[in-house]
């Protein structure tokens, strides 16, 4: 539509401010607007479609997880230690999407230093699903799964150091990839767990996510743990048919204890996939029943260690008036951080203080070696790992908060792929009977993102769960059901 | 119980956190139960599993040690909860 001019990059930008004037309120997606910088941006955009430079993410309002740096434009984590900071550069990531003429709408909200699974940060409150407001976004990039969900803005960058993508964007019925680690520089990302942490979008639909995948993969040598090797076109990949792909389904994966209507949703959207002529198996990943327990020893470990940068001394809050050097560390970290930071840090410092070291983090590191090494084995058998994503459909606000162990283990089905490195993604596939979306996780081997977007391009072509909104009034003047990003 | 209130205690100031009474009475019982939980990897023999500590092997990353410039005075201290002329200014050390 912006190609051909049927509505220009301004008029676009400014019904997106619209739409958030009419939702926000209830959605409580965005923890800073970037109006003023979005229409400019908007205006280049026009003169790029008048000259001819325009490519497919120019004049695209987008939202950014507020974890990212974006230079100018104030970076908390939803945290009240980072506030009022200000980043004097910008994300990589960034670079790249203003490079393509992305307009940046502004920060969305997340748990707590990407710290959760239902964005429910104290500092800037919870973000609620548009499918249902009494429920959660899911976390950690509940912000940009529910402004996508509802409207507020095209598509958006997301983290995912445990299933921060792919949990939200099931919950809110929208799709999002978390890449395989090293695809997607992270420099200029706020630190949580290193050895897991990777950026990736969530979008309306499988082919917005080829798209920015084009825009923000590739190697960057400022970021040490990203990968020298080439980025093919991955909408290059959405090609129709499924013959010769082959889905594996872990038995452990479709356990008892999971919302029955969520496996019933998984298992009709891999029949699905067995219509469009793909082939399906049985494998088995016998460590899964580890991974909760591996991966609250070694996030923990890496954000303790991270997050000791937060010292009041800087940048971000600085509790005023202390007595000393070392009370303003304390006054400034006991307040600035929230309750789950606070409980993570003290983890991760327990689990590495001397004596404690090789009885925690070094043998959780050696079971994810185990549970890596099962992903190893049935990749030699399938293409394509088929699960949930999420044990049960979104929960209710407040319903999780006094039990961390009981909200760790709903990330059981997505934790794996960051212990292993490999990509994941989420996909709409159902809904439950009380009407929340549900999503189906796809994983495959280490820079296999072209199979992942193939087979879940087939998959919604075939079945159309991306196509329905939230029964929320349709005020955007333009035809949201479709993507905006590219010509159906 | 795999945590005491003390060594809460202890590890929350080694990450320079000072918690209220009520703070440990809440976070005491629910670390242990994550420790309990964790306990769990306990059933696995590893003897003679390396362990992972990045998903993607990568060694030697690398690069030419050049001067390229950097973001200056001004945006370097713009963020200072506390400044003066060209530093950062903190509370009295000693």
């Amino acid at each position: 539509m912006l190609k051909k001019r049927e509505i220009s990059a301004v008029e676009l930008t400014k019904s997106i401010y619209d739409r958030i004037d009419r939702v926000e309120n209830e959605i409580n997606a965005f923890v800073t607007m970037n109006k003023e910088e979005a229409l400019v941006a908007a205006e280049v955009a026009n003169q790029r479609y008048k000259d001819g430079t325009a490519g497919p993410l120019t004049g695209i309002p987008l939202g950014i997880k507020d974890v990212i740096c974006t230079k100018g434009l104030r970076t908390t984590c939803s945290s009240k230690i980072l506030g009022n900071y200000i980043p004097p550069y910008d994300a990589m990531v960034m670079t790249k999407l203003r490079e393509a003429g992305a307009v940046i709408v502004g920060k969305t909200n997340m748990d707590e230093f990407a710290m959760g699974s239902s964005t429910e940060p104290v500092w800037t409150g919870p973000t609620h699903n548009p499918w249902s407001l009494e429920h959660i976004s899911g976390g950690s990039s509940g912000g940009s799964a529910a402004a996508v969900a509802a409207d507020e803005c095209l598509g958006a960058l997301g983290s995912d150091t445990g299933g921060s993508i792919r949990q939200p964007a099931a919950h809110c019925g929208v799709a999002g990839l978390k890449p395989t680690y090293g695809r997607v520089s992270r420099y200029g990302l706020v630190a949580y767990g290193s050895s897991l942490d990777q950026i990736g979008p969530i979008t309306k639909d499988v082919t917005d996510l080829a798209i920015i995948m084009n825009s923000i993969s590739g190697y960057d040598p400022q970021d040490s743990t990203s990968v020298p090797r080439e980025v093919p076109d991955y909408t290059a990949a959405l090609t129709h048919g499924l013959k010769g792909i082959k889905i594996g389904l872990p038995k452990e994966y479709f356990i008892s204890g999971i919302d029955p209507e969520v496996v019933t949703a998984v298992k009709n959207g891999v029949t699905e996939l067995e219509k469009l002529g793909a082939e399906v198996l049985d494998v088995s990943l016998p460590h899964t029943e580890y991974v909760v327990a591996v991966y609250y020893v070694i996030a923990p470990a890496e954000a303790s260690s991270n997050l000791a940068r937060y010292d009041g001394v800087k940048y971000g809050f600085r509790e005023k008036s202390p007595a000393n050097l070392m009370d303003m560390y304390y006054q400034t970290r006991t307040n600035g951080f929230g309750p789950e930071v606070i409980r993570r840090i003290i983890m991760g410092t327990y689990v590495l203080s001397a004596g404690y070291y090789d009885a925690y983090y070094r043998k959780a590191s050696q079971v994810r070696t185990l549970i890596r090494q099962d992903f190893e084995e049935a990749f030699k058998v399938c293409d394509v790992l088929v699960t949930p994503v999420a044990p049960t459909p979104a929960f209710k606000i407040g319903q999780m908060t006094d039990d961390p162990l009981q909200m760790y283990l709903s990330d059981i089905f997505t934790l794996s792929a960051n212990m292993a490195g490999i990509p994941g993604m989420s996909v709409p596939c159902g809904f439950s009977s009380a009407g929340l979306p549900i999503g189906m996780q796809l994983m495959a081997g280490h820079f296999k993102e072209e199979t992942l977007l193939k087979v879940g391009f087939n998959f919604e072509s075939a079945t159309g769960f991306h196509k329905q909104k939230p029964t929320r009034e349709p005020s955007l003047r333009i035809p949201t059901k479709r993507s905006m990003l590219h010509e159906e | 119980m795999k945590i005491s209130r003390a060594e809460v205690e202890h590890v929350a100031k080694l990450a320079r956190l000072s918690l209220t009474e009520d703070q440990y009475a809440v976070f005491t019982p629910q670390i242990n139960n994550i420790l309990e939980y964790i306990e769990k990897l306990n059933e696995l023999d590893t003897a003679n599993v390396p362990p992972t500590s990045h998903a993607i092997p990568l060694s030697n990353a690398f690069r030419e040690d050049e001067v390229k410039p950097s973001i200056g005075l001004d945006l370097t201290l713009a963020n200072a909860p506390e400044k003066e002329g060209s530093t950062f200014v903190v509370p009295r050390v000693i």
